[in-house]
């Protein structure tokens, strides 16, 4: 039989764990807002991005740049062991339930399925890199604290894009195929995993998904500046605010995935202080029948 | 027929500014491009420098680095790494990053071209916080 003491403890620090899980709560349902908030304010420039470069393709579709597919003359002359190159977003915090481990479980369904290429992986948050770093896999790069804020400084989006730009146009070792691994903001409830093709730049379809943007005006632009030019120094930035958004909607992901495991902990915890008070009364009161019994068969004794 | 042109200044963190003005100065990669109403669509690239536009008598200026810009008849879309206004420039800031590049330069460290654009940027925003203020 549990003492009375015992259980009080326990109820005691039952309720401050919960106290803990709601802050958790409203800290995080307030930063998921603010994520929100930044995830559209980046929209305007993504549509207008992808509007003129749907433009572009129009306007230069002879146009060859390594960024884009079909390099090497064709496609098929791909080499029989083709280097793919993996960016995985993941946060750099835990608690926040399954949104970690279920961006790592499907980085590992992505390199069961790419068994036949050399996958190397580039890792955003800490939580990916602390998991993958003791497994066999190769490690390009990782950065840190990319996402910890809550806040995607645009610098780091830069650089990274930067460096994957480097990975994929470099001399001689050279990656055919870069993808990202992020997770989608559905809502506050559902994230979903998904993979999507960075580089080399699909012709037309990353337009296509752009929202209808690139369809409604179709005018003859005057360039400034050649078209391949302006192609050229386009698509790096292009890949840039893909990756930006990623980022962006991880960030909404995890916050979404950190009310929402918070909301069930506080739910837990009450739960458990019911229990555990439930289980007290009864203590006590078995305690006090005890006592009475005793009085009473000691009375009738006499 | 237009007579105003609507202004936007776009980067991938926010919508830096939207105004419907009168005529705007580019800063294009080859030189200043001046917009009025019913230009044609054009696009260029933007150098790093200053945007001005003008809306009634006002003359107004805006920090922009690196980007596009995107000219239709009646509107003009910037994409900007970064924008900032003549009064959101931060002109300690500005002044830090002018002695970091310099110092850079001067002792031949690290990237000596990215240094120069550092430098560059932060010379045209201590310019336009400079004239933000008379």
């Amino acid at each position: 039989m549990p003492n009375l003491q015992d259980l009080r403890r326990r109820i005691r620090a039952v309720k401050s764990t919960r106290q803990i899980t709601k802050a958790m709560k409203m800290v995080s349902a307030a930063k998921l807002r603010r994520a929100q908030e930044r995830v559209t304010a980046a929209r305007p420039y993504t549509i207008k991005m992808m509007q003129i470069f749907a433009d572009l393709q129009r306007r230069a579709p002879e146009y060859r740049h390594p960024l884009l597919s079909g390099r090497d003359g064709e496609a098929d002359s791909a080499p029989a062991r083709p280097r793919v190159l993996l960016v995985v977003i993941t946060g750099d915090k835990g608690l926040c339930g399954p949104f970690n481990t279920n961006l790592i479980k499907r980085a590992q369904e992505f390199l069961r399925e790419n068994d036949k290429t050399d996958v190397e992986l580039v890792l955003i948050g800490r939580k990916g890199f602390e998991f993958f770093k003791r497994r066999p896999v190769t490690i390009r790069r990782h950065h840190l604290g990319v996402t910890g804020s809550g806040r995607i400084n645009f610098a780091d989006v830069q650089q990274i894009t930067g460096e994957v730009i480097a990975d994929f146009t470099g001399e001689g070792e050279s990656f055919d195929r870069v993808y990202l691994l992020y997770s989608e903001f559905k809502s506050a409830l559902q994230q979903r995993q998904v993979v999507e093709q960075l580089l080399p730049v699909g012709r037309g379809t990353d337009a296509d998904t752009s929202g209808g943007g690139a369809t409604e005006t179709l005018v003859e632009y005057l360039y400034e500046q050649p078209p391949d030019e302006i192609f050229g120094a386009i698509l790096p930035k292009l890949i840039e605010t893909q990756l930006h958004r990623a980022l962006l909607e991880s960030v909404a992901s995890e916050m979404g995935a950190r009310m929402t495991a918070m909301e069930s902990a506080s739910k837990n915890a009450d739960d458990v202080i019911n229990r555990l008070t439930l289980n007290m009364n009864r203590v006590r009161q078995a305690t006090i029948t005890r006592e009475i019994i005793e009085v009473v068969s000691g009375a009738a004794a006499l | 027929m237009a007579d105003k042109l609507q202004l936007e200044v776009i980067t991938p963190e926010r919508l830096a500014l939207r105004e419907t003005v009168d005529e705007v100065t580019l800063p294009g990669l080859g030189g200043e491009l001046g917009i009025l109403p019913e230009h044609t669509p054009l696009i260029s690239q933007l150098q790093t420098g200053v945007l001005s536009y003008r809306k009634g008598g006002e003359k107004k200026l805006v920090h922009v680095s690196g980007g596009f810009a995107e000219v239709l008849p009646d509107r003009v879309s910037v994409l900007a790494d970064v924008a900032e206004t003549a009064e959101e420039i931060d002109a300690a800031r500005a002044e830090r990053a002018r002695e970091s590049a310099q110092r850079q330069l001067a002792g031949g460290e690290g990237d000596a071209i990215e240094a120069q654009r550092k430098l560059q940027r932060a010379i045209t925003r201590l310019e336009l916080a400079a004239q933000a203020r008379k």
